[in-house]
């Protein structure tokens, strides 16, 4: 188990070195200069910025530094927020990315594994009809639209109250965190859903359910021990990967409910070619999606006793 | 059905899991961030408003600080030796008087202007400044603001020390600038950003910090920042130092969100949290049928087609580039295509705001107005073909931005020229920064770009095509110009500069060097009880420094 734990930690660091250097070639490759600004700069000015962010070197040397600044857990300050170190940001920022995730995937898990749940018992009764026409909304419909929607009925639902019956956007309690966690685990409660569906209902054909019911298992055991208990590992499956997708997607979230979140410097940075911000973030969460990864696996051991991890 | 009943449990036990989690993290989030206070718009019981700003301030030390979000905090929080008033005419801030010659700057402190802990401003406070701005190493991008200085352009490339700068301090109240050159408005550059007062003790005791968070700043202007929550929000508080108190009315100005998200913004007016927001062309009807008031400002930016100048290319010939400027009829696009309130085509590469001798510069120098025609246009291109021994209409590179605004724009380019004049246009949509890379090093016929003032003179705009001007990136060079702008860089009598300004403007749109296409306008709504409450083209824009709040007109 430890033998095991310890190989996938080290190819772990093998894939986030990988990320790291290709992010960073990737990076210099795209056309553009990080300096650029409105007005033009003296050659003497320019010159002396790119002494500071080490652009003067060649691409070889930058390489290097960065890989070893990195191994410092050191990523640089950035290029637009000239005084803050990408450290800080990613310290400052990544928290609340975090908190808004981590309910959003309570909110997006519980209610897969609910409306999944729902639509296998019911199938093909309206509660399955109702559910799964939702469920294909919540796939399709883009997060920019459903947070646009939710916020406008927010502010009708306040202007109707007189007053504010929730916030519509801002940061701070939990009642800021509410709204944009749903709209953030939307579509994750929605793939959720018709995963969970699909299983149980694979599940509840097989020969275990059959032997169980033939014993005179009463309904409910069956349900709580075999039919969810099976069917709920897809669903621990992709729940790794859409953690990490959860806290890193947030960006649109993020914008239209005034979040300081960190997904907004990932994807602002990109578009300003913000290189030690699209450096920092990328390798975070990088690192942080291996780390997911390797712990999904380990939670699939001990949920189900057929995965042995350490063969 | 017992499944029924265990799914209900389910429910219930996920119910009270989901609960506790979010008390939990209520905690923990406000231990973690206690960030938006819930503060309504106006509150007349605290004198505070809210606004909103579109990001986080990016470069808080106003000796590198080059963009308008920094520039509009900066200018509520810090003061500089002059100010632009609420009637947009030059007036003393930390500055009583001043007094400027062809060869030098004289200005004479108040000595009541203190810093926020209760010290006095003094001119080794502006002359530190100065000289951070100008040392190499800051890299600051706009020390060429302070080149009119004696020796500042030497000392920013490292050939003199900074100790050299034209500037002295006969007493602390007493600031003597030895110019360069002799610079007509040389007192109007002074609301610039770089030109604030920087105290040389607490710079150095920030250990490069200066100016990262809202304890690493020292304050000399009406407020100051007391909280900065980065990415979140901000408040500005009432500076209790501030030498003009009997001009500041209000106690506290909280920015409670920071969102680039328009449709946000506008949802934070509705729910009375901002007292001011932009419309977009989508929410005009909306906001008419809430009653609102709504205004428009001119923010001063002009938009134009510009051509490449470079030789070898097609663009290089006035004759096609004259085919263009009479094939784009520029009302159309703004009335017809773009469609945006409070935007006004364009005629002249100086925008209708700037002032010349007495009158507006537009009134004593009217542009020639060209009529769109299409014959004529082709006549040119007829012209420009033979001189360039071509047989069809060359196909040509739009170098646009990727906002939708500028796809509509060059979407439009593309249709009139195919249309009206044959030739094919390829639209090369580009991020702002490769834009500028590729603006820079050439790689455009045309390019659509826009240029804001950085001081109220026409000389902001005037020599934006000059040949030695890095910023003419389609490298314009043409001696009947540059003689024109010397005269308007160097000569102090206004009627001659603003002679030049008209010869100028003459010549870009006889030799169509450029075509303007639009000034940029924004639409916006303001809590009515707010008073006072002033946009700008130069300096802070909004400016709520002098608002007050006043319900009794409603």
């Amino acid at each position: 188990m430890l033998k095991y734990f310890a190989k996938r930690l080290l190819l772990g660091l093998v894939t986030i070195w990988f990320i790291a250097s290709a992010t960073f070639f990737g990076m210099h490759a795209v056309p553009g200069d990080p300096l650029a600004g409105d007005k033009a700069m003296t050659p003497q000015i320019r010159a002396n910025l790119e002494a500071k962010y080490g652009l003067d070197q060649p691409l070889g040397t930058q390489y290097l530094i960065y890989l070893g600044n990195i191994a410092q857990g050191d990523f640089g300050i950035s290029y637009t927020q000239e005084n803050r170190r990408v450290n800080d940001i990613i310290r400052e920022h990544f928290p609340i990315s975090a908190t808004l995730g981590i309910l959003a995937i309570v909110f997006a898990g519980l209610g897969g594994v609910l409306w999944g749940a729902l639509t296998a018992l019911y199938r093909n009764q309206w509660p399955d009809v109702v559910i799964m026409f939702a469920v294909i909304l919540g796939i399709s419909v883009p997060s920019f639209v459903v947070a646009a929607i939710s916020q406008w009925s927010l502010v009708g639902l306040n202007l109707a109250a007189g007053t504010t019956v929730l916030p519509i956007g801002g940061w701070g309690s939990i009642w800021h965190m509410l709204v944009p966690a749903l709209v953030l685990g939307l579509s994750t409660m929605a793939y959720l859903t018709r995963l969970m569906r699909s299983s149980m209902l694979e599940v509840v054909g097989t020969d275990y359910i059959r032997t169980a019911k033939a014993k005179g298992v009463p309904p409910t055991q069956i349900f709580s021990r075999h039919q969810l208990r099976n069917a709920i590992l897809p669903v621990i499956t992709v729940l790794g990967p859409a953690i990490a997708g959860i806290t890193t997607g947030g960006f649109v979230v993020e914008i239209v409910f005034a979040i300081p979140g960190l997904g907004r410097y990932f994807v602002q940075a990109i578009q300003q070619l913000d290189y030690t911000v699209i450096m920092g973030t990328t390798v975070f969460y990088g690192a942080f999606l291996v780390f997911m990864v390797i712990l999904v696996d380990l939670f699939y051991g001990l949920i189900d006793p057929r995965v042995r991890v350490d063969q | 059905m017992s499944p029924n009943r265990q799914l209900a449990q389910f429910f219930l036990l996920a119910f009270a899991g989901v609960a506790l989690l979010m008390l939990a993290l209520h905690y923990a989030g406000s231990a973690l961030s206690g960030t938006s206070s819930d503060v309504s718009a106006v509150d007349e019981d605290a004198n505070s408003i809210s606004i909103i700003i579109r990001e986080e301030p990016p470069q808080l030390n106003s000796s590198r600080a080059t963009d308008a979000i920094s520039g509009m905090v900066l200018g509520h929080v810090m003061e500089g030796l002059v100010r632009m008033g609420l009637d947009d005419r030059l007036e003393g801030a930390v500055a009583e008087r001043w007094e400027v010659t062809p060869t030098q700057a004289t200005f004479w402190l108040r000595e009541n202007a203190k810093w926020s802990d209760g010290q006095p401003v003094t001119a080794a406070d502006f002359i530190f400044a100065w000289q951070t701005a100008l040392k190499p190493e800051t890299g600051s991008q706009y020390a060429f603001l302070l080149f009119a200085i004696q020796n500042a352009e030497a000392i920013n490339q490292g050939t003199l020390p900074a100790s050299a700068l034209g500037v002295s301090a006969p007493d602390p109240y007493t600031l003597v600038i030895d110019l360069a050159r002799p610079v007509p408005f040389f007192d109007k550059t002074l609301v610039f950003p770089t030109f604030l007062p920087i105290r040389e003790d607490f710079y150095n005791a920030t250990n490069g910090r200066f100016g990262a968070d809202a304890d690493q700043l020292l304050y000399n202007g009406p407020f100051q920042i007391s909280r900065w929550v980065h990415g979140s929000s901000m408040t500005f508080k009432r500076n209790p130092y501030f030498w003009n108190q009997d001009e500041i009315h209000l106690d506290a100005i909280h920015v409670p969100y920071i969102t680039s998200d328009a449709t946000a913004s506008l949802n934070f007016f509705k729910d009375n949290k901002i007292a001011i927001t932009g419309l977009q062309a989508e929410n005009l009807s909306e906001a008419m049928r809430m009653g609102w008031q709504i205004r428009q400002h001119r923010d001063g930016t002009v938009f134009f087609l510009e051509f490449n100048h470079r030789q070898g290319r097609v663009t290089d010939n006035v004759n096609l580039r004259r085919a263009l400027q009479l094939a784009l009829d520029m009302d159309e696009m703004v009335y017809k295509v773009t469609k945006l309130p409070g935007y006004e085509p364009g005629v002249s590469l100086f925008p209708g705001w700037l002032m010349g001798e007495e009158k507006l510069l537009r009134q004593e120098y009217p542009p020639q107005k060209i009529t769109p025609d299409a014959s004529l246009a082709k006549q040119h291109l007829q012209k420009a073909l033979q001189e360039l021994g071509l047989k069809e209409p060359p196909d040509l590179v739009l170098l646009s931005g990727d906002n939708p605004i500028s796809s509509v724009q060059s979407e439009w380019v593309q249709q009139t020229l195919k249309t009206k004049l044959g030739i094919s246009v390829k639209i090369d949509k580009q991020i702002f920064k490769q834009r500028l890379a590729k603006m820079t090093s050439g790689d455009f016929d045309l390019v659509l770009a826009g240029w804001g003032p950085d001081y109220n003179d026409p000389l902001t705009f005037g020599d934006l095509f000059a040949s030695w001007n890095k910023n003419n990136r389609g490298q314009y060079n043409s001696p009947e110009l540059d003689a024109f702008i010397d005269i308007a860089q160097s000569r102090l009598e206004p009627a001659v500069r603003m002679k030049a300004f008209g010869d100028i403007q003459q010549h870009l749109i006889d030799q169509a060097v450029v075509l303007p296409m639009y000034e940029r306008g924004v639409t916006y709504v303001v809590d009515p009880s707010i008073k006072q409450l002033k946009r700008r083209v130069i300096g802070p824009d909004p400016d709520v420094s002098r608002a007050y709040i006043d319900t009794s007109g409603e």
